[in-house]
């Protein structure tokens, strides 16, 4: 039974790293397709920044850069550049978190607005006047302000995970 | 006084944010950014042994990604082949119309292959082409509106070359544009970079197929001004680009007001095995 507990606990301190490579090796845009316009919603910006706002300790920076690498090689970009992304995102949050003592979801939720445009400026820079490759600004825009607008949602499904893995932790404690 | 202060909280924010390492952190963010930074500008290097070992992680990456995508892809199949039962009826009655006229058009097509070669022979045509092919199982499928591409399990390592024409079942897909040791990728026609040197038919029409990220339609450019397309033409590969075959159909022609675009033949979200086309 102990070992069934130990496992489940590993499991649970894990699940972050694990929700962020599964978003993107699984396919890290997540698309939606109306009358010939398409929204992208990028739920690795979401994951990332949900937890190195709220508990970094559970996301590494290593692993938040090596997901980074599995996701040029899958979406054929330069690699590095979506690390730079999502070290950009935790840069950010880590400033915030020593900045504002007070967290709710309206603060976030204009937060991250604030994070994906500064990381969509970043890599819009990257790929088009660095590496000359040409991207739709529109649809590039359009999959940022889908990605802010399912924020709410993630982020709740997020914090009722992150309160399992609380729970489960505390009981170890107390144990 | 006050605005020293701020300046003096922002740097020690600063410093702390960029160097410290935070609880359970092995590397700080300043290191990670550099060491990205650095594995971003060895882009620049397009052969060499950084290449090599650029192109060994990515064999890696995308063998360990398909895997990890097994469970996803089962629940679609599922869900697709759910829906092929529901349809079932449907799909049969068309189907017994359509083999009627296909049968009929087997003998046709027959002749006039038979009457081309005839031709061929009469006028000294010599074939620049030959119909050797690799047939390879799709690892992965991008379906964002930025990119429209497969990775296949095959690379340089079989023979295949960037460029390579890509058919699934007779049709034109898409080219290679990456190649790796084990896996190559596959830009498709609907991906917003694509631009395929087409001709249409009747009346050997030469223009330019752009891909628009819609994997229903693709746009035509560079139309004479004068033209009579038709709904219903069919779209070839006109191959004058030098690498594409000649006559590979890719789609036909609709008509949307008034302005001509080309459907597809190829369902490109139920591609799981591709034809790489390769020259001797």
């Amino acid at each position: 039974m102990s070992i069934i507990n130990k496992t489940y606990s590993t499991f649970l301190a894990i699940f972050p790293v694990i929700i962020l490579f599964t978003s993107v090796l699984a396919n890290s845009k997540y698309n939606f397709s109306y009358d010939d316009n398409y929204l992208s919603f990028n739920i690795s910006y979401i994951i990332v920044f949900f937890w190195s706002l709220k508990r970094p300790e559970y996301l590494g920076y290593g692993f938040i850069f090596l997901a980074g690498i599995l996701n040029d090689v899958i979406q054929n970009n330069p690699l590095g550049i979506s690390s730079i992304e999502y070290l950009s995102i935790c840069v950010l949050t880590a400033f915030v978190r020593r900045r504002i003592i007070l967290q709710n979801l309206i603060y976030d939720w204009v937060f991250f607005l604030i994070s994906i445009l500064i990381v969509g400026s970043i890599n819009y820079i990257i790929l088009v006047y660095i590496f000359n490759i040409p991207i739709v600004y529109n649809g590039l825009l359009l999959g940022l302000f889908a990605t802010f607008l399912i924020y709410p949602i993630l982020a709740k499904i997020l914090s009722w995970i992150d309160n399992i893995v609380q729970a489960s932790i505390n009981d170890k404690k107390n144990q | 006084m006050s605005r020293e202060m701020g300046r003096d909280d922002f740097v020690i924010s600063a410093r702390s944010v960029f160097l410290k390492k935070g609880n359970r952190q092995k590397f700080s963010l300043l290191t990670l950014i550099i060491i990205s930074i650095i594995i971003l500008s060895l882009e620049y290097f397009k052969s060499g042994p950084i290449n090599q070992a650029r192109m060994i992680t990515k064999d890696i990456i995308i063998k360990s990604s398909y895997i990890a995508s097994v469970p996803f892809k089962s629940i679609s199949k599922t869900y697709s082949s759910l829906i092929d039962h529901i349809n079932m009826y449907d799909e049969f009655e068309k189907l017994k119309t359509v083999e009627t006229k296909s049968k009929n058009l087997i003998l046709e097509n027959n002749f006039f292959k038979e009457e081309n070669q005839r031709l061929k022979k009469l006028i000294d045509e010599k074939n620049l082409y030959n119909e050797e092919f690799f047939v390879t199982k799709v690892l992965l499928d991008q379906k964002s509106p930025y990119l429209r591409s497969l990775l296949i399990n095959k690379g340089f390592k079989h023979g295949i070359k960037l460029g390579a024409a890509v058919r699934s079942d007779s049709y034109f897909i898409g080219k290679v544009v990456d190649s790796n040791y084990l896996t190559s990728r596959i830009l498709l026609i609907s991906d917003l970079n694509s631009k395929i040197p087409i001709v249409i038919e009747p009346g050997s029409i030469s223009a330019i197929l752009s891909g628009t990220g819609n994997n229903e339609f693709g746009e035509i450019e560079y139309l004479p001004e004068k033209n009579n397309i038709e709904e219903g033409g069919i779209v070839y590969t006109s191959g004058s680009d030098g690498v594409i075959s000649s006559g590979i159909p890719i789609g036909k022609i609709v008509l949307d007001n008034n302005q001509p675009k080309v459907d597809y033949f190829t369902d490109f979200t139920q591609i799981n095995f591709v034809k790489v086309y390769y020259k001797k």
